[in-house]
């Protein structure tokens, strides 16, 4: 069920300019949270910004085996990211959750790919450290447009995931789109097992990715982001139009229905 | 201390009612929240049938609020009576359900329809959503549309009838009027402001209808002073709503003649808001020693204004 708490900011971590990973005293929130599920946070109690916005857990931070709280990684693009990106230890930050349908994992012998873009990287660190518990093979497609904005490469290497970066100028790893080695080892493929592909990024990335899975008959969810007023159903503001099985579409609201969803299911 | 408030012949137990159009249709939030712990429950406008609404975007927050042009999305009375209703009567909700038409006759037919159903508290009429082209806002922006609208419904129902006014008017409180005369049980009053923003980088429009309604803080003291001009032209209980954010907000309303309050906005950024609401009502009438919650509607203090009207 979840919980509404006001956390204190255990720390602040800023990674480059404009990102910063912010660690919330909400344990019982982590304990809870499962891959691909989402808070609701808002930096004060303020009536300007009004609204939360929503955020992957990203870590799920632990002292000694025992959960203390959650981490979220965070671009700052406006009023409530900058408060977050400027939060100092011991500030307070509402945060509702776990909201959403998460990943489902896949198992040993199939094998997980992340196709992360920016940010989006933000649900596979928990997504990564599930599978790689339960033995699956993972990669990770990690892209951003410098170097300086591919976070936590070492952390996904110490899981064991293999990493393919790519950065739009160059700087590290592939010059491009991440989708570009996406389709090329799908192409490429012979594994025993079968592939799941998880995707978060832009949406342009998620259609992309999402059209590579259809291509090469590949399963694949995707973890939507859209604007979001309440993250529980109040809203409709988040809606993405979903297929129905008479050739039409309708909309659902991603914060109940996603913000996962199978790529096949999504009217891109 | 006694919160309970008498709209028409419904009895709430307390003031709070949560607002149409921004609680879904109360099951969405019955795992945070006690329904029954409500005054009511407004639930999302209803047409007869299923509605896709506008594509996204469909919200963006603006200094102290929001526009939102959701374009009233929604699964249509059947589905609603089917699949929703059940759990809103297991769970104790006063369910007031609002009800939107293109024509006179859907209102009606929506009128008899939910009568019939039971667990149905009252009707709250939409005749003023800013964000589609037909019916609604063009039945509640004249006093004939208002009046046609009331009558028509008032004929088909025995439930409360409470139409919900727009403010893009010259002078709401002669709508209320036109209500009142048609035979409304009650108003209720603000629904949105018709607005807009645009991205400037881009040039295009923040909303992908172009305007939008603005709800939140950022309204209410214009929210307060309508249901204040009102509760000076009309008999007939008034629903405050506008911004409502925390309990003085709510008692701004009461004071300024609202009989109840809904909250939508305030409860997207915080929706545990009720009990916090509710507690600030009480200490607040146990501080001003306030017996009846009903006690307070309308008392606001105009007279100092007055003697110095006079006087200068």
């Amino acid at each position: 069920m979840p919980l509404d708490v006001v956390a204190e900011v255990l720390s602040n971590t800023h990674l480059a300019s404009d990102y910063n990973v912010l660690a919330l005293a909400a344990p019982g929130i982590a304990e809870q949270a499962r891959p691909g599920q989402f808070v609701m946070v808002k930096a004060g109690d303020t009536i300007d910004p009004l609204l939360r916005r929503p955020f992957s857990v990203f870590e799920v931070l632990k002292d000694q085996g025992k959960i203390v709280g959650l981490s979220l990684l965070s671009k700052r693009i406006g009023p409530s990211t900058r408060r977050l990106f400027e939060s100092k230890p011991g500030d307070l930050v509402r945060c509702l959750g776990p909201l959403g349908r998460p990943f489902a994992p896949v198992a040993a012998p199939d094998e997980g790919w992340l196709v992360a873009g920016g940010v989006g990287l933000a649900p596979f660190a928990t997504l990564a450290e599930t599978l790689r518990a339960r033995d699956v093979t993972v990669k990770l497609y990690y892209g951003a447009r410098r170097a300086a904005e591919l976070f936590y490469v070492d952390a996904f290497e110490r899981l064991g995931v293999e990493l393919v970066l790519t950065t739009e100028d160059g700087s590290l790893g592939e010059r491009g789109r991440v989708t570009l080695p996406l389709e090329r080892d799908l192409h490429a493929r012979s594994g025993v097992g079968n592939v799941m592909i998880y995707a978060c990024g832009p949406e342009a990335m998620l259609a992309s990715v999402a059209k590579l899975a259809a291509a090469s008959g590949t399963a694949c969810q995707v973890s939507v982001e859209r604007v979001m007023g309440c993250g529980v159903g109040g809203c409709y503001s988040c809606v993405i139009p979903i297929k129905t099985p008479d050739g039409g579409w309708h909309h659902v609201r991603s914060c109940l229905s996603g913000p996962v969803f199978r790529s096949d299911e999504i009217k891109w | 201390m006694n919160l309970s408030t008498r709209i028409g012949s419904l009895t709430l137990k307390n003031p709070l009612i949560a607002a149409s159009g921004c609680f879904g249709y109360g099951t969405e939030y019955a795992e945070l929240v006690d329904l029954s712990s409500l005054g009511g429950v407004a639930v999302k406008g209803l047409f007869l049938s299923e509605r896709e609404g506008h594509p996204p975007p469909r919200i963006f927050e603006t200094p102290a609020g929001m526009l939102n042009a959701i374009g009233l999305q929604g699964i249509g009375v059947h589905r609603f009576i089917d699949e929703k209703m059940p759990e809103l009567r297991a769970r104790g909700a006063v369910v007031i359900v609002n009800i939107c038409g293109t024509t006179l006759q859907e209102y009606v037919e929506l009128a008899r329809i939910l009568s019939d159903v039971e667990g149905v508290a009252a009707l709250e009429l939409n005749i003023s959503c800013p964000n589609i082209k037909e019916g609604g806002i063009t039945f509640g922006c004249s006093l004939h549309g208002t009046a046609d609208v009331v009558s028509a419904v008032r004929a088909a129902t025995r439930l409360p009838v409470i139409p919900k006014l727009t403010p893009n008017v010259t002078d709401i409180s002669s709508i209320a009027k036109a209500a009142e005369d048609a035979g409304a049980d009650a108003v209720s009053l603000v629904n949105t402001f018709l607005a807009m923003a645009i991205d400037v980088e881009t040039r295009r429009p923040r909303l992908s209808n172009i305007v939008g309604g603005l709800s939140g803080p950022a309204i209410r003291p214009i929210a307060v002073r309508m249901v204040y001009e009102c509760r000076q032209k009309i008999r007939i209980p008034i629903i405050g709503m506008g911004g409502i954010a925390n309990a003085s907000d709510a008692l701004e309303f009461i004071i300024a003649g609202a009989s109840a309050v809904q909250v939508g906005t305030a409860n997207f950024a915080d929706p545990l808001i009720w009990p916090k609401l509710l507690d600030g009502i009480s200490s607040y009438s146990e501080r001003h020693q306030v017996q009846n919650i009903s006690d307070l509607i309308g008392t606001i203090d105009t007279s100092a204004r007055e003697k110095e009207w006079i006087s200068s």
